[in-house]
This record gives C-alpha cells, sequence and structure tokens, in this order.
C-alpha cells in the first residue's frame, strides 16, 4: 500500500484552496468560481487516485490510515482511515462537489453573499465531509460532525430563497441540540472505557472492541441515535428538511440531502451498531418502527407538496427511511442494500435537485401549479429530469433499484410483514413522481412557461450527464461499489453478532437435480 | 397423443438448460440491437429526426432474423435439449443473494421472441406510414425499440430479478408510448395511471421474489423452479398468489384492469404491439414459465382460474357496449388475455394452449388494431364507430384482412381462434363443467361484441361526419396488415398441425391431454352454433337496422358496461378520494404538528417567543461564527501544542 497521505490530502486541498478563494480578487467572481471548480476537480482527481490504491479484498479494515496524537491528555488521536462504506461516501462527495459548483455557477449571482465566499464555504464543507466519513476517532469525528453545520449555515443563511434564516436557524438549532446529545454520550463512553480498560480513548476500534454492559449501552446509544436520526433524518425529527432544502440554492440542497444526511445513517451503522449492539437490538422495534412510518408518511406528505423542492425533500425522508430500515433489521442484504443506498440515494437526488433548480430558475417559481407542458419546450430538461425522477421511483435498472430491492430482501427475510408494508412505498413513489412530472412536464404549455422555460444549455447538459451516467451504470453494475461495502457489512454484522435467517428449502449446488 | 406423457414422464417443465455455445451466443444480440436503436434515436435527438425511423425498423428486423435463425438452429436439437443460457455478468452480489445477469433461450421463450420481434418489425414498418405527419415520429421510434428491448429482457431472463428488469422496462415503455401525445391532458393522466396500476401488480412481483429467495436461497429459474417441489404448501402458494397479483397488472386482469382503456390514448399501433400482442401478454408468460410452482399450489391455481374467469367476462361485456373502437377492441383484449389467464390455471391440460392462444391472438388482434388505425388514418382520427359504417366500400382490403381478424377471434374454421380457443374451452370443460361453461358465455360474448364492432364500421349506412374523405391506407401499412391477416387465417392450423405447438412446448410448461367426459365434437359443433347465433344476433341488430349517431340510453347493464363496469368508479371511492383526503390531512399534521410541536418547544425554552425572534438571527449568526473562529482556534493550538 501506498504511503502517500491520500485522505489528509483529501483534507488539506479543499482547505487550502478555500483560503485561497478568499483571496482572490472581489470583483472577479468568474476567477472565483473557475478556481473552486479547479479545486474540486483535483480533489476529485485524488479520490480517484485513493480508490484505485484501496485493496478490496481488506475493506472491512480502516485503509489509508493517518494519525498522530492531538490531545495526549484525553487520547485523542488526529486518526483518520477508511473502509469501504467511508470510501464510497467520500467518492459520492468528490464526484457531487464539481458538479454542483458547475450546475449552480450562476445560481448565487446577485445573492446577499459574495461569490468568492459561496465557492469558499463549499470547498470549507468538502473537508469538513471528507473528515466526518474518514475520522476513526470519535472526538475528531464530533468535531467534524459539528464543523460541517457552520458552512451549511452560512451556504443556507446567505444564498437562499427568502424565508432563508428561518430555514438556517432552524437547520442549526435541530443540528446543536442533537450535536449536544452526542457530546454528552461521547463524554460517557470516554468515561466507560477508562473505567472498563483503565485508560480512557476515542479511538474506535479500541471502543467497538470493549464490552459495555447492556444497560450503559442503552443510555450512551441514545445519545448518538438522536444526533444521527436528526441528522438523517427519521421521522419525526425530519421537519427540518423541507425547509432547509427548499430555501437553500439546488448546489447546497444537493450537498445537505445528497451527502451531510447520509452522516446521520452512516453514524448509525458504524457508531450506533458496532459500539453498542446490545442497545442497538434492543432500539431495533422502535427504529424499525419510525423506519417503516417514515417510508409510508414521507412518501405520502411529498404526493401532497405543492412546492417542487420540498416534494423532493420529502420523498429523501421517504428514502431515509429504507436506509434506517435497512441497517437496523440486521441482515447482510439490508446492511450492505443501505450503505448502496447512501450512494444511490446522493446521486438520484442530486439529479432531481439540479435540474428541478434549473427549471425554477427559469420560470422564476418553485410552485407545481406554476408549470405544465414544459417537456414541449425543453424536451432535454424534461427527459433528463424524467430519468432522475424513475432513479427515485427504483425503476430496475437504474441505481436506486438494487439498493431498494436489496433493503427490501434483507427486511423480508427476517420480517414478513414489515417488508410487505415497505414494499408499498414503491407505489407511493411512483405516484409521487409522476404526478409531479405530469403536473409539470405535460399537457398545454401556459404562456409563461413558453416565454421564459428555454431547454438546457451546454454547461447544465455537462453537469448533470456524468450523474445520469453513473444512476445507470450502477443500476446495472454496482459490483465495484458492492465489493468494497460487503467486507465492512460483515464486520458491523459480527459486531452486533447478527446472523442471516436461513432459507426454508437447503441450498443444493447450481446444476443438481433432484 | 404427445410422445412424453404418460405414466412415467412427468407432466411438469424441465428447466435444466446447456451453456449456449455456436450460434446460441448470440442471444444478448436479441435485446442489443434495439436497445441500441433507442439509444441512437434518444440521445442523438433531432439529429437523427430524417431517417431515425429507418433505424428504428432496422433494428427490430435485424432482432427478428437472429429470431428466426436461432429458431432454426433450436429445430435441430432434440426436444429435451433445446434450452440454452447465457452469463453476461455478475448484476448483484451481497453474501448468499447472487444475482448472474444471465439469459435462457428455450422453447417458451423463443416463440415470444418470433412473437415479438415479427409482430414488432411489421408494426414499425407500419409506424413509418402511421406516424408519417407526426413531427416527433423519431422519438416515437426510440420508445418502440426501448420497449422491443425491454420485451425481450423479460422472456430471455434466466432469473426472476432480471425478469423484473423487462417488467418494469416494458412498463415503462408503456408509459412513455401511452403518454407519446403529452401535451393530451388526457395521455400523460393516462400514462401515469397506466404505470401507477402496473406498480401495484409489481408489489406482487417483488413480494414474489422476495419469497422464493426465503424459500429457496436462489432466484434463479433453476433455483427456484427446480426445487419447487421440497418447499412447503404455503410458500408455493403464497409465491403463486403474489405472481397472481403480478399478471393481474401487467395483462390488466381484475382487479387491475382499469388502466388498459385509457392506455388507448397511445398511437394505435402501440395499442397493437404493446396493448394487445405482446406487453399485456406478459403475466401468462409469468404463469406459464412458473408452472412448476403453480402445479404445487392449487389454491393458487383455483385463483388464477377465478381471475382470468372474471376478466373474461368483464373484459367482453365492456367490449359490448364502447363505441370507441379502440375502447371496444381493448376490452376484448383484456377478455381474450382473461381467456389465457384462466388456461394457464388450468395446470399442465392448459400451459401450451394458453401460449397457442397467446400467438394466435397476438396475430389476429394487432390485425385488427392495426385495421382500426387504418380506419382512423381515413376518417381524421375519428374513433367513434357511431360515425363509421360502409366502410367496406371504400376501404376494400382494410375490411377483407379486418374480418381474417374478426373470423379468427370468433373461433370460425380454419381460423386461427377456432384452434386455439376451442383448445381451452375443451380444457375447461375437462377441468370442470362450471368452467367450461365460463369459457363459452365468453366465446357468445365475444361473437356478439366483434360482430357489433364490424358492422358498425364496415357494414351497414355511412354515417360519416361531413369533413370526411374515407380512403384506402397507404402499401406501408397494408402490407403489414395484409401479412397478418394472413397468419390470422392460417396460424391455428400451422401451429396445431401434427400437434407441433403440443410437441414444442411440452419439455418446458409440461403437458397432459384434457380428458373429456363427452365427445369433443360435440363441443366443437355446440361451441360454433353459440357463436353462429350470437354473431347473427349482432348482425341483426347493428347492421339490419340504422344506429343512430348518438348513443341511447340504454339499460343499466349498458350503463356499466360504458363506465368500465364501474371499475374507475371503486378505485376512485375506495383508493383515490380517501387517498387525497390523507395526504391533505398528512401535509396539515407535518407542518402543523410535528413541527409545530418542534417550533412551539423551541420557542418555550428560548423564553418569549417574541423575544426569541427578535434576537435569534444575529444571536445564532454571531454564534455560530464564534463556532468557527473558536474551532480554528483549538485546532491552530492543538497542532502548536504537538509540535
Amino acid at each position: 500500500m501506498s504511503t502517500f497521505p491520500w485522505l489528509l490530502a483529501l483534507l488539506v486541498v479543499p482547505l487550502i484552496g478555500a483560503a485561497i478563494v478568499m483571496f482572490l480578487p472581489k470583483n472577479s467572481p468568474a476567477l472565483a468560481k473557475q478556481f473552486g471548480l479547479l479545486v474540486s476537480l483535483i480533489v476529485f482527481a485524488l479520490t480517484v487516485g485513493m480508490a484505485l490504491q484501496f485493496v478490496t479484498a481488506q475493506a472491512a479494515d480502516f485503509q489509508f490510515t493517518y494519525s498522530f496524537s492531538w490531545i495526549p491528555a484525553f487520547g485523542v488521536n488526529f486518526a483518520l482511515g477508511v473502509d469501504g462504506i467511508a470510501l464510497v461516501l467520500i467518492a459520492m462527495a468528490a464526484c457531487l462537489v464539481p458538479v454542483v459548483m458547475l450546475a449552480g455557477w450562476n445560481d448565487v449571482d446577485g445573492s446577499q453573499g459574495s461569490v468568492r465566499g459561496y465557492v469558499a464555504l463549499i470547498l470549507v464543507l468538502e473537508a469538513a465531509i471528507v473528515g466526518v466519513f474518514a475520522a476513526t476517532d470519535l472526538f475528531l469525528f464530533y468535531v467534524f460532525f459539528e464543523a460541517m453545520l457552520v458552512p451549511v449555515y452560512f451556504l443556507i443563511g446567505r444564498y437562499g430563497g427568502p424565508r432563508r434564516n428561518y430555514a438556517a436557524v432552524k437547520f442549526l438549532l435541530y443540528s446543536l441540540f442533537g450535536g449536544l446529545l452526542m457530546l454528552a454520550s461521547l463524554i460517557g463512553l470516554y468515561v466507560v472505557s477508562a473505567r472498563i480498560t483503565g485508560v480512557g480513548t476515542f479511538d474506535f476500534t479500541a471502543l467497538a472492541n470493549l464490552n459495555i454492559d447492556p444497560d450503559t449501552q442503552k443510555w450512551l446509544f441514545l445519545g448518538f441515535f438522536i444526533a444521527f436520526a436528526i441528522k438523517a433524518p427519521l421521522v419525526p425529527f425530519h421537519t427540518w428538511l423541507p425547509d432547509a432544502a427548499a430555501e437553500s440554492t439546488p448546489g447546497t440542497a444537493v450537498l445537505l440531502v445528497g451527502v451531510l444526511d447520509k452522516v446521520g445513517t452512516f453514524g448509525m451503522l458504524r457508531y450506533c451498531l458496532e459500539l453498542f449492539p446490545d442497545a442497538s437490538r434492543w432500539a431495533t422495534p422502535v427504529v424499525i418502527a419510525l423506519a417503516v412510518v417514515g417510508i409510508i408518511y414521507g412518501a405520502l406528505v411529498a404526493i401532497g407538496q405543492s412546492d417542487i423542492k420540498r416534494l423532493i425533500a420529502y420523498t429523501s425522508v421517504s428514502h431515509f427511511g429504507f436506509i434506517a430500515l435497512g441497517i437496523f433489521v440486521m441482515t447482510t442484504r439490508g446492511q450492505s442494500g443501505s450503505a448502496l443506498y447512501m450512494v444511490n440515494h446522493g446521486f438520484s437526488t442530486a439529479a432531481l435537485f439540479l435540474i428541478a433548480g434549473f427549471l425554477i430558475s427559469r420560470r422564476g417559481s418553485r410552485l407545481i401549479e406554476d408549470f405544465g407542458g414544459v417537456q414541449k419546450v425543453a424536451p432535454i430538461l424534461a427527459g433528463t429530469f424524467l430519468v432522475a425522477g424513475l432513479s427515485s421511483l427504483a425503476l430496475p435498472g437504474l441505481s436506486s433499484f438494487v439498493s431498494e430491492f436489496l433493503v427490501l430482501v434483507g427486511t423480508f427475510e427476517r420480517y414478513r410483514w414489515i417488508g410487505v408494508v415497505a414494499t408499498l412505498g414503491i407505489v407511493l413513489a411512483a405516484l409521487y413522481i409522476l404526478l409531479m412530472y405530469q403536473r409539470t412536464m405535460t399537457g398545454p404549455t401556459p404562456d409563461e412557461v413558453g416565454e421564459r422555460v428555454t431547454d438546457l444549455r451546454g454547461r447544465e447538459v455537462l453537469a448533470v450527464a456524468p450523474i445520469l451516467v453513473i444512476i445507470v451504470v450502477l443500476g446495472f453494475y454496482p459490483k465495484p461499489v458492492l465489493d468494497v461495502i460487503n467486507p465492512a457489512i460483515d464486520r458491523v454484522m459480527h459486531a452486533v453478532n447478527a446472523s442471516d435467517p436461513a432459507p426454508e428449502v437447503a441450498p443444493v449446488a447450481e446444476g443438481t437435480q433432484p | 397423443m404427445s410422445p412424453f406423457s404418460g405414466a412415467l414422464a412427468p407432466a411438469a417443465g424441465e428447466i435444466s438448460a446447456r451453456t449456449a455455445s455456436g450460434s446460441f451466443t448470440q442471444i444478448w444480440l436479441l435485446i442489443a440491437l434495439p436497445l441500441l436503436g433507442a439509444a441512437i434515436l434518444l440521445l442523438l435527438g433531432r439529429r437523427t429526426n430524417a431517417w431515425g425511423h429507418w433505424v428504428g425498423v432496422l433494428m427490430s428486423a435485424g432482432s427478428f432474423a437472429i429470431a428466426v435463425s436461432l429458431f432454426l438452429a433450436m429445430r435441430q436439437e432434440s426436444g429435451g435439449n433445446r434450452a440454452f443460457t447465457q452469463h453476461l455478468f455478475q448484476w448483484i452480489s451481497v453474501g448468499t443473494f447472487q444475482v448472474p445477469f444471465d439469459l435462457r433461450i428455450d422453447q417458451l421463450s423463443m416463440v415470444f421472441v418470433l412473437l415479438i420481434t415479427g409482430v414488432g418489425t411489421l408494426i414499425h414498418i407500419y409506424s413509418v406510414g402511421y406516424m408519417s405527419h407526426d413531427h416527433d415520429r423519431r422519438r416515437f421510434f426510440g420508445y418502440l425499440n426501448l420497449f422491443v428491448a425491454a420485451m425481450l429482457l423479460l422472456v430471455l431472463a434466466d432469473n426472476y430479478l432480471v425478469l423484473y428488469v423487462g417488467w418494469e422496462g416494458v412498463g415503462l415503455a408503456s408509459y412513455l408510448l401511452i403518454g407519446f401525445w403529452f401535451y393530451k391532458e388526457t395521455a400523460a393522466v393516462a400514462a401515469k395511471k397506466a404505470f401507477v396500476v402496473n406498480r401495484v401488480g409489481d408489489v406482487g412481483l417483488s413480494v414474489a421474489v422476495m419469497l422464493m429467495f426465503v424459500t429457496f436461497g436462489s432466484v434463479t429459474f433453476e433455483g427456484v423452479l427446480g426445487n419447487a417441489p421440497k418447499a412447503s404448501q404455503t410458500s408455493l402458494t403464497l409465491i403463486g398468489l403474489a405472481l397472481l397479483l403480478a399478471a393481474c397488472g401487467k395483462s390488466a386482469q381484475f382487479p387491475l384492469q382499469s388502466w388498459l382503456l385509457d392506455a388507448m390514448e397511445g398511437p394505435t399501433p402501440v395499442s397493437a404491439l404493446i396493448h394487445a400482442a405482446t406487453m399485456v401478454t406478459a403475466g401468462v408468460y409469468l404463469i406459464a414459465r412458473s408452472n412448476a410452482i403453480f402445479n404445487a399450489a392449487p389454491t393458487a391455481q383455483t385463483a388464477v382460474i377465478v381471475i382470468g374467469a372474471i376478466t373474461l367476462i368483464m373484459g367482453a361485456i365492456i367490449g359490448c357496449a364502447k363505441d370507441d373502437i379502440k375502447k371496444a377492441l381493448a376490452g376484448s383484449t383484456m377478455s381474450q388475455i382473461g381467456y389465457m389467464v384462466l388456461a394457464a390455471g388450468l395446470g399442465p391440460i392448459g400451459y401450451v394452449f394458453a401460449i397457442f392462444h397467446l400467438l394466435t391472438h397476438g396475430f389476429f388482434k394487432a390485425t385488427m388494431f392495426l385495421g382500426a388505425g387504418s380506419v382512423m388514418h381515413g376518417m381524421n382520427d375519428q374513433v367513434n364507430m357511431r360515425r363509421f359504417g360502409a366502410l367496406r366500400t371504400v376501404m376494400v382490403l382494410t375490411t377483407i384482412t379486418f374480418f381474417a381478424g374478426y373470423l379468427a377471434i370468433l373461433g370460425i374454421p380454419p381460423f386461427a381462434g377456432f384452434y386455439s380457443k376451442d383448445k381451452i374451452i375443451e380444457s375447461a370443460f375437462a377441468h370442470s363443467t362450471l368452467v367450461g361453461l365460463v369459457t363459452l358465455v365468453g366465446a357468445a360474448i365475444t361473437a356478439f361484441y366483434m360482430t357489433r364492432l364490424v358492422a358498425m364500421t364496415f357494414l351497414g349506412k355511412a354515417r360519416w361526419p361531413d369533413d370526411a374523405h374515407p380512403h384506402e391506407s397507404p402499401a406501408m401499412m397494408m402490407i403489414p396488415v395484409s401479412i397478418l391477416a394472413v397468419l390470422s387465417t392460417v396460424s391455428g392450423f400451422l401451429l396445431l398441425n401434427n400437434n407441433w405447438i403440443v410437441n414444442w412446448l411440452e419439455p418446458v410448461v409440461g403437458f397432459e391431454e384434457p380428458v373429456l367426459g363427452f365427445n369433443v365434437n360435440i363441443l366443437q359443433y355446440g361451441t360454433l352454433a353459440v357463436v353462429l347465433v350470437s354473431a347473427a344476433l349482432g348482425y341483426v341488430l347493428y347492421a339490419r337496422r340504422p344506429v343512430p349517431e348518438v348513443a341511447p340510453v340504454g339499460s343499466l347493464l349498458t350503463q356499466a358496461a360504458r363506465a368500465d363496469l364501474y371499475g374507475d368508479a371503486v378505485n376512485e371511492a375506495v383508493f383515490m378520494r380517501p387517498g387525497q383526503y390523507l395526504t391533505r390531512f398528512l401535509v396539515w399534521f407535518d407542518s402543523r404538528v410535528v413541527d409545530g410541536a418542534v417550533n412551539g418547544t423551541a420557542a418555550l425554552l428560548g423564553g418569549l417567543s417574541g423575544r426569541a425572534r427578535r434576537t435569534q438571527n444575529g444571536f445564532t449568526r454571531s454564534y455560530a461564527l464564534t463556532m468557527l473562529g473558536g474551532a480554528a482556534l483549538v485546532i491552530a493550538a492543538l497542532v502548536l501544542v504537538r509540535l
């Protein structure tokens, strides 16, 4: 394995980029954007380089580890490392940042904040995202977890829509509340580790190997879980999301819903399950109930939305229900499906938000009723929107299908009826997507739409085309992602001491006949 | 008697297969060609407008040519050795959940491939003429090619999950084509409805696949069907019922039938190819393919028969009352697929005949739909049969070809339907008299509504609108129709000659000779008599008497049939309206109760809400800024300390 500190580079390059952006001349926003795009492309290239060096066979282990002692007094290390799951999530983020830069080229021109500030904030956010997925020290994880809030807060509050202040504050208060609970649990965990081993530690692997007594686990679990459930978000902690997503620029919405919220489900999978296996099993019934309610509830509320961006946000509430469900059913299928879902949902939601953003900026309205017949005047826009929507409703052949089906199978293996109820979500998904498509893209074209809505420009096509290609490729060939996810999931399954139910009929070797 | 039936030979089909070699390695090409066509036409867009339709035709024809060569090669092999599989790549792999992207061609998929590519190519050619005035013809051919590719994947899949890809793929193509004239509100709504109702069926397919995995630990045909006898009765029954739900969605069977009539919003070639000849028969394919499951699950079989019987009568009644020629034909399609589903529910005495009727129906229904398209072409897209009449005088070839389809669906010898439908009626009587009588009644109603249809359209007096100048359609359209008309005439005899279709399909779906308690000739003549009487009634009522241009109010049954037997009314009352209330309530609940509780708590915690509002913005922003600064300081300090 190479000794190049890949993860540190991924962390530092965007930060340096952000610093340089702030020193660029204030009156040439184009330069800031070009430079920001360049930096994000460098990060993307570095990520590709790192992924190529990743050893698939050891995807359960932390690779590219980098560590130095940070606060020796508390045993805090600046420790980075990725397993297969963290790797694919970082890769997804690194794909989406340049796309977001390119797609939102003109989104912040003339807004309250400066263009270079916008670019810098996105780069800072990218660094924080890398950090939060790559941290293998819990204190460091917590620092990044909280640090993410700052750029997002400003991205929403300065560059968003009319109610941006309300949305930004709401986002911040929710997140701070969750973070506070997590901090309490984190300190508790440190104390427990000190009591058990004599030396307090924040090292993930060491903590995962502790035998914490089940009652203590429950309290510690709750602090982490609630923080993650707010971030993900699960019903009933979700109401900040539609406001935040609707009021922010499309690019911010993509990073917020597509990437940042994954920290919640990622945290459940890695931290809740591996650190507190007994408590996780104890909480399973409640979490599964919340998840299933979220799938159906999120979808039904999405159907009833009149605002395109809020609708997309609620579809994500439904999708996060699927992800949480897959994690807590404690089967290999469910958890691998959830990990893959995190990646696929990032891309399909990004496509939806960005294309909806193109549409909304042209017409100057987010309300579904203000649209109609767009397909006639902007066939490429309509076509790409349809593909993104079909991915969101998990059409087989597109990426989301594989992950959604894995979650459903994994659920069904253990809980038949819950699996069936969750499957009903696919009907509702067809409704919320196709109803939106019908109302915005088909039917007669109103004059305002005919005059204002033009088809996608070259830059916009260039921004969304890669996502759509990824959606199709991962639909038919998810193997590269699954191959690195699976070993890490085996580690989680082992940690929670779970095994898959056996089939009714004992399997026979392929090719033999009874 | 077939050589394979007898005391020792199993009635069930075999599922083992050889790895494809030689010419059979071209299986993937069958799908790849139309897929490539779709990609060219849809991705290159307007640039291909001038010649795009010919790309579409060529890709479909190329696929048909490969299908024919594979068919000839397959005939060289012996009966038990005609199944081949091809491994393309590993699709999903998570622990024991292994789903290879594998294809299979055997006798069952072969006949489907020939039907899809053969009829598909003819309809592509027809569409070149039919859609010649549509400026978006290129997009139409892109969707058609996409449909052909998806439908081929459906029948060539070697496991249920790859089948699922084709299954929803044809659903997507159907959605796109029903809504092809998207600027029409009705078309867009019908397209969405078709997709959503189909998704209800797809829940069945999803659940079936999940049940298969928890039962057999596999979703491949070999892993599931090969081990079916080992599974418990309960599991098999549940799988069978879930598959039936899937079939109901795709094949427009009760209670998921309502989308098909609305689907007629699509261009007529689409109605012919997708909503008559091929896609809607996918449910029959699914049941016949899964014969090992159904054979061992009598309860599920009974459910299949009941659903088929209900739909067969329901569709026929709806067909009697429609004045829209396409909707009358759509009711007929429902009804005819009801026959096939019913036959598939009969077990080994029925599978072969279900597929047999599926093939002949594919020919004669496509003939009639394309004929209806020809009529519409000549009548300014008029679909109301009350404004037709006497078209035999101006559209001779359309009339002749349509009558070939008409005689075939009635089951008049020697037309195709005579052989295939009589076989189903025979098997139904072999199963039980009650089921037999249902099929017989269905045949009688069919004769009535079809006679009504041809009488109102081609016979009687002209009731044309003033601006209509009906004329025969161009050769580009009439040549494919003529070929299909010939097939409607001779295919029944040819396929059943020497028991060919039975011998061909038996290794895959199994076969048992239906045993009647009485002479089969009585049944044949009896059926024919019933059909002729019923047709004569239709003739007297609709050809000999004037047809009013405005529909009379009619009896309660007529009114019910016009309203699709209230299928939509029930959906609306039971699902749509309560659903709308529910979503409206939940939207209110979400913003007022869930969000309201949080905002209320926040306000309480922050003291007086008014004060909080005044200081909120500045406070939090400075707070966040402090946090950022603080974090930076801490990090800097820590790094320094370490150094």
